[in-house]
């Protein structure tokens, strides 16, 4: 229950950061950013990085700001600054409903955004809001910065797209108008715990009707993503029960749950149908 | 970059200047380097909150961070609650209210109560409830730690 040993570096710029992640990438060096994640990891020993690359002192990571029509969220944004509103309009509030959800607030007090998006873990509440809202993430590294859509980010259970000399320095959330009905669902066993699944949803009403939904799910699959089935079956359809399940359904028509030694592939199907509507029914409300 | 680092850690308002090696976690360094033992381990993995320390005013897993993060930093563990020879409103509610039978998770629970109250002195209940959820207690079944922790901030309050 002790990490083994490792080097430890701790940059105070992101050059700095960049130059040494660049130098012992090869030799197994991961970052650290909030921890809460990839220090459990080392205590049991599935993970033993050789280096690390400690980035909480790197203070130019620690935005969180409306950059046009963007939420840029810094690599070192802790979960629990989601608390307080953190953008305009729906956003801010899909996002300080969101964060109730992520562990306990001892954890979010360390843990980061970024940090959720590049563990990747596929019960993380934050990867799949990042999918089903179509961010973007920016990954530097000595060799450059790319912008990564979050549709070609998630690769499956903890793989993404980020190279390892790559630091994901940003998420960049698009901000939605103020007439958007967002809403989010999980479920789990007990407070905190992983999700088994959740859903998060997001669409406009224009002339009565639904216009440009988005449905995102994650615990679900191997990794959180938009099910265009369910968007498909909102489209054009007047909010309430009727849609809502036709969208729920065409939802657990469309996945490939994931099963694990508690919960079958038909069980999470039913979760994932069940997640879906009440997600759905919580935008409306 | 070296294995073995020069750190200083101010705890309660006293500074401990130390070595350690970069792998150890804060909760270990605590107790075994700066002999400081009301932190308690329970799990070592984040879920039980038995070493719930304040660092910077925030509440943390010391379990979850390196010492060596820690460098420069201001932490609060359970042995600085007590004042002048007299314990926190926290401390006494907890008796008065059996907040404890075993003792274990205790020092966790004081910690993270103490931080929520000052975060937030006026905490209804069902904020308080979600956040006492985030530590485990195997005896009590919680209801006398919630009304502890209710009374406590009703006392901090009057003061």
């Amino acid at each position: 229950m002790k990490p083994a040993s490792f080097a430890y570096h701790v940059p105070k710029s992101l050059d700095e950061a960049l130059t040494v992640l660049a130098e012992v990438a090869p030799q197994d060096g991961r970052i650290l950013a909030g921890g809460q994640s990839l220090v459990p990891a080392m205590a049991f020993r599935l993970a033993r990085p050789a280096h690390l690359v400690d980035i909480n002192r790197v203070r130019e990571l620690g935005r969180l700001a409306v950059e046009g029509d963007e939420l840029v969220i810094g690599a070192l944004v802790r979960h629990a600054a989601f608390h307080k509103s953190a953008a305009p309009g729906p956003l801010g509030s899909l996002l300080s409903t969101v964060v109730r959800h992520i562990a306990h607030y001892p954890i979010r007090t360390r843990g980061t955004f970024c940090g959720s998006l590049a563990h990747a873990d596929p019960a993380s509440e934050w990867c799949v809001v990042a999918a089903a809202l179509d961010a973007a993430l920016i990954a530097r590294s000595t060799r450059g910065m790319r912008r990564i859509a979050a549709a070609d980010y998630f690769k499956g259970v903890m793989a993404t797209a980020l190279e390892s000399d790559e630091i994901l320095v940003e998420a960049r959330l698009p901000l939605l108008p103020s007439d958007t009905r967002v809403g989010f669902y999980e479920f789990n066993r007990r407070a905190g715990d992983f999700a088994m699944a959740m859903a998060v949803v997001a669409y406009r009403v224009e002339k009565g009707v639904i216009a440009a939904p988005h449905v995102g799910i994650g615990g679900v699959e191997s990794r959180p993503r938009r099910v265009v089935e369910a968007e498909r079956a909102l489209a054009g359809q007047t909010p309430g029960r009727a849609a809502f399940d036709k969208a729920a359904e065409a939802l657990a028509a469309a996945i490939d749950p994931i099963e694990d030694a508690q919960t079958d592939a038909v069980y999470r199907r039913e979760l994932a149908r069940a997640v879906t509507r009440r997600a759905l029914e919580h935008a409306a409300a | 970059m070296t294995d073995d680092m020069d750190i200083v850690l101010t705890i309660n308002g006293r500074r401990h200047a130390l070595r350690t090696e970069a792998r150890r976690i804060l909760a270990d360094v605590i107790r075994e380097d700066c002999g400081l033992t009301g932190t308690h381990l329970g799990c070592e993995h984040g879920i039980c909150g038995a070493c719930t320390v304040i660092l910077d005013g925030e509440p943390v897993r010391s379990c979850l961070m390196f010492a060596v993060q820690a460098d420069g930093r201001e932490i609060r563990t359970v042995e600085g609650l007590a004042a002048n020879g007299s314990l926190h409103p926290l401390q006494t509610a907890f008796m008065e209210h059996h907040g404890l039978q075993c003792g274990f998770c205790t020092p966790g629970f004081l910690m993270l109560a103490a931080s929520i109250l000052e975060r937030d002195p006026e905490i209804g209940d069902d904020d308080l409830l979600d956040a006492l959820s985030s530590n485990l207690c195997r005896c009590t079944g919680y209801a006398n730690i919630v009304k502890a922790v209710r009374a406590a901030a009703a006392s901090m309050r009057g003061r």
